[in-house]
């Protein structure tokens, strides 16, 4: 028998029935995918999956992301930067500045039914105070905290100009209101229930860990009057369910987003920006205008570091547009920024970063290293390869350095290695470090109580490398009380220009990572964190 | 045979018992540490310190080993450090898309490959036995992603027929689960024919040449029941072998496939587990990943004999 004659023979037939089976078989899949409506359902591709669900617990964006679809806050900022209230109705303050008085909207319930009091706003504010960098300095001015019905009373030791500011905080941690017995759980360990008075609710069933995250509308919630504007304003929620779900493989996010399969992908990565931006269907924005401040963050406990000139120098040798051609490639999603509190921010300054803008620090980055005697040991740089947005700034960062005399070893390693071995304030022989990079949203830099980075508080209470300036310290306790904005942008400069000059840190760029969302989907907000109310789909 | 099944489950205790203690230790001497992780970046030495006694990280390693052994003799596989969801129901919640997708991939795998293998075998040096090979060269040499790739660019976005990614229990609708799990199963099979069709070439092959066939061809027996009594039973050992791999490899995770089709399966949560340090998931992801290659080599074996009558174990 001949099998390829035989196989000829039949293949019109054969094919013929294939094709018709494909075609029946495509037609019943499509009628069994038809069943069920989820139209009011909005489907998002978030930047990484939600693992950990109390906000308070960790810094993660994606918790704090999730606390702001559960749970509701005393304040919070509009586009202006400016608090608004948002769970109060109207607060006092005391001749003296010392009390303020907050009474709490009518109608504020939490997701199990029980009326949002007081007391649950002061055990909330207290285990965030806990954890929080400008909670903790607040929580030093406060002396008594207390409820009563639908007020809450803050008690000061001395006047603070922070505090409205304070309880608007937009990103981690932002200061949610759980209920009192969730909130006293300790600040170490995770809360046990989702119960917010949020404009969602927590659909605890289908949760799955690194798959899917599920909201439903709160229809208890009472929405303000005034428009949404960031995360202040009516949160006026037009979708019945929102599901993040985590595809991992960027490609196939994009293949999603482009057969409607998903309505809505927080950070699309820039090479594929210009498929999305030729598409008419998908609508390709930058919700955060603040974007992000990547940064490199020298040690100041070991040597060489432990000198401040050859902190410097390495700051002065790295140029801005590299990094950023690096790490972005189109300047249209990047800008030159040397404002430690971020640019076009009523406290952003160019005083002491003008090398990294204008990219003219080299051989000031070589003199600087003559002055320090720099002996030619070998810089330790952290080299976190597993993620996108950190992998490419340390191999830029360490050619400048190289250029500039320094002897660098760049570690590779991921990034929760590096998580923790930051933490280490041992020598480099016994696994220290001596540099590391990293990024934070714009709106968790933006002033100097929620930028870490110029802590001067040294190896006692510093953020990781631990630059110990009792100058900056100085100078955060009086922007902290100072009274006028013009008082604040003093303070800032001049704290700016002591982190410079003892090269603390520095921003060694800011860019900007649009959204990318179905053209079907209207009144996408602006914001700090990407927010799922005032969508409709 | 049952004594010889019991010995092998006997033996597998120990084998278990190295693989927990080789993980554990594998573990903790890695960088990285979960509290930190937890903690993030603004959390004091103190709080640290906190959160770490809370998960009980700071104890002796061998209080940590043996509190875990002791509570997975009684069940209970932990909880995730990070979502602090059992891990018991984090991986019975992948196990559906995983064991979904070998059991498709293989099935039609082997109703494929098989049959080619025997025909290329058959027709050695043949158009079709050329065909065949180079089926089978391509499926070893294009990369699971490129083909997944180029699946989800025809069969989803130009063509329309399919989704282009996600998965769908088998409880949703079987017309639901098959449309999801159709095409990371085609991209998974191009591969596993290449490998079992090739392996089936080369065992008919050696067995095509033996007297006993030449004797059943010289009988007048019909060539299929030449090739399909005579010879193909007797090369089946090392199809089986393969094959059986070929699953306990798909149960074990096939991360690239399951990320390009985005499919929540055992492989990504292993690699999750992984970059978060998440140590009571991987711990048992892998020790379950053990399980498996035990209880699958141990089939492989008990069909080695219901397949091979000589073959018989004490």
């Amino acid at each position: 028998m001949n099998l390829s004659k035989s196989l000829k023979s039949k293949s019109p037939r054969l094919g013929g029935l294939l094709r018709n089976s494909l075609l029946s078989a495509t037609v019943a899949g499509m009628a069994l995918m038809a069943g069920p409506s989820f139209a009011q359902t909005l489907t998002a591709v978030k930047h990484s999956a939600l693992r950990v669900l109390d906000p308070i617990l960790t810094t993660a964006y994606m918790s704090r992301n999730h606390g702001y679809m559960i749970f509701d806050t005393l304040y919070a900022l509009d586009s202006d930067l400016v608090p608004q209230p948002q769970m109060v109705d109207s607060h006092t303050v005391s001749d003296d500045g010392l009390v303020y008085r907050f009474t709490l909207r009518d109608g504020l319930k939490f997701h199990d039914g029980a009326p949002v009091t007081g007391e649950d706003v002061a055990a909330s504010i207290a285990r965030w105070g806990e954890r929080d960098g400008m909670g903790q300095v607040l929580m030093t001015f406060v002396d008594s905290m207390s409820g009563d019905g639908n007020v809450f009373v803050m008690n000061l030791k001395e006047p603070y100009g922070l505090v409205i500011d304070s309880l608007a905080k937009p990103s981690s941690n932002v200061p949610f209101i759980m209920p009192k017995r969730l909130a006293e759980t300790p600040s170490t360990e995770p809360i046990p229930e989702q119960i917010g008075s949020g404009p969602f609710t927590w659909v605890a069933d289908e949760f799955q860990p690194g798959v899917k995250a599920v909201y439903a509308k709160n229809e208890d919630y009472v929405p303000r009057d005034e428009p949404a504007s960031w995360a202040s304003g009516g949160k006026v929620v037009k979708v019945d369910r929102v599901e993040w779900v985590v595809v991992s493989d960027d490609q196939t996010t994009l293949n999603a987003l482009q057969a409607g399969e998903i309505d809505y992908w927080e950070s699309p990565p820039n090479d594929l920006l210009p498929i999305l931006d030729a598409n008419s269907e998908i609508t390709v924005r930058n919700l955060n205008k603040m974007g992000f401040q990547t940064i490199m963050r020298p040690n100041a406990l070991h040597p060489p570091m432990d000198n401040p000139l050859i902190r410097k120098a390495a700051i002065a040798a790295v140029n801005q547009k590299d990094v950023l051609d690096a790490l972005v490639g189109s300047p249209d999603y990047y800008n030159l920024c040397g404002a430690m509190f971020v640019c076009d921010t009523p406290l952003a300054s160019d005083v002491g970063g003008e090398t990294l803008v204008k990219g003219n620090g080299m051989d000031k980055a070589k003199a600087l290293l003559a002055e320090a005697g720099y002996d030619g040991t070998p810089i330790v740089i952290m080299h976190p390869t597993d993620v996108g947005s950190l992998r490419t700034q340390p191999v830029v960062v360490a050619q400048a350095m190289r250029d500039a005399g320094f002897v660098v070893d760049l570690q590779a390693m991921d990034w929760q290695t590096l998580v923790g071995r930051r933490a280490s304030q041992a020598p480099i022989a016994e696994g220290g470090w001596n540099m590391f990079i990293t990024n934070w949203v714009g709106a968790d830099v933006f002033n100097p109580l929620v930028n870490n980075m110029v802590n001067g508080k040294g190896p006692d209470g510093g953020w990781f490398g631990w630059p110990e300036v009792p100058k900056l310290e100085e100078l955060r306790m009086a922007y902290a009380t100072s009274g006028s904005l013009d008082e604040q942008k003093k303070y800032a400069e001049e704290i700016q220009k002591i982190a410079y000059e003892e090269g603390v840190y520095a921003p060694i760029g800011q860019y900007f990572i649009p959204t990318a969302w179905n053209s079907q989907l209207e009144g996408v907000l602006d914001g700090p964190a990407p927010f799922f109310w005032n969508i409709s789909k | 045979m049952f004594g010889y099944i019991l010995q092998r489950l006997l033996a597998a205790i120990p084998v278990m018992g190295f693989v927990a203690l080789f993980v554990f230790l594998l573990l903790r001497l890695t960088p990285g540490d979960p509290a930190a992780i937890l903690a993030g970046d603004t959390a004091t030495p103190e709080q640290l310190e906190a959160i770490r006694d809370s998960l009980g990280l700071n104890d002796p390693l061998f209080v940590q080993f043996f509190s875990w052994i002791s509570d997975l003799l009684r069940g209970d596989f932990g909880t995730s450090i990070l979502s602090g969801k059992p891990v018991i129901e984090l991986i019975a919640d992948r196990m559906e898309p995983t064991i979904s997708l070998a059991l498709t991939t293989i099935t039609l795998s082997v109703i494929i490959a098989v049959p080619l293998g025997v025909i290329a075998a058959w027709k050695q040096g043949t158009l079709i036995d050329r065909f065949v090979m180079l089926l089978s060269v391509l499926g070893f040499s294009v990369p699971v992603f490129v083909i997944g790739y180029l699946m989800i660019s025809l069969f989803s976005m130009q063509l329309g027929w399919f989704p282009v990614q996600g998965f769908k229990p088998i409880g949703d609708g079987v017309g639901q689960f098959l449309h999801r799990i159709a095409l990371p199963t085609l991209t998974l099979t191009l591969l596993y024919i290449a490998l079992i069709a090739r392996i089936t070439r080369t065992s008919m092959l050696e067995i095509l040449g033996d007297d006993y066939v030449r004797t059943a061809r010289a009988k007048g027996l019909p060539e299929s029941r030449v090739l399909m009594r005579h010879a193909l039973r007797n090369c089946s050992v090392p199809i089986i072998t393969v094959i059986g791999i070929g699953f306990a490899l798909i149960i074990s995770g096939v991360v690239v496939t399951e990320s390009v089709f985005n499919l929540p399966g055992l492989g990504r949560l292993t690699v999750d587990a992984v970059l978060s340090r998440d140590y009571p998931v991987i711990q048992a992801v892998i020790l379950l990943a053990s399980l498996i290659y035990v209880v699958i080599n141990l089939l492989i074996d008990i069909a080695y004999v219901l397949l091979d009558p000589r073959i018989r174990y004490s």
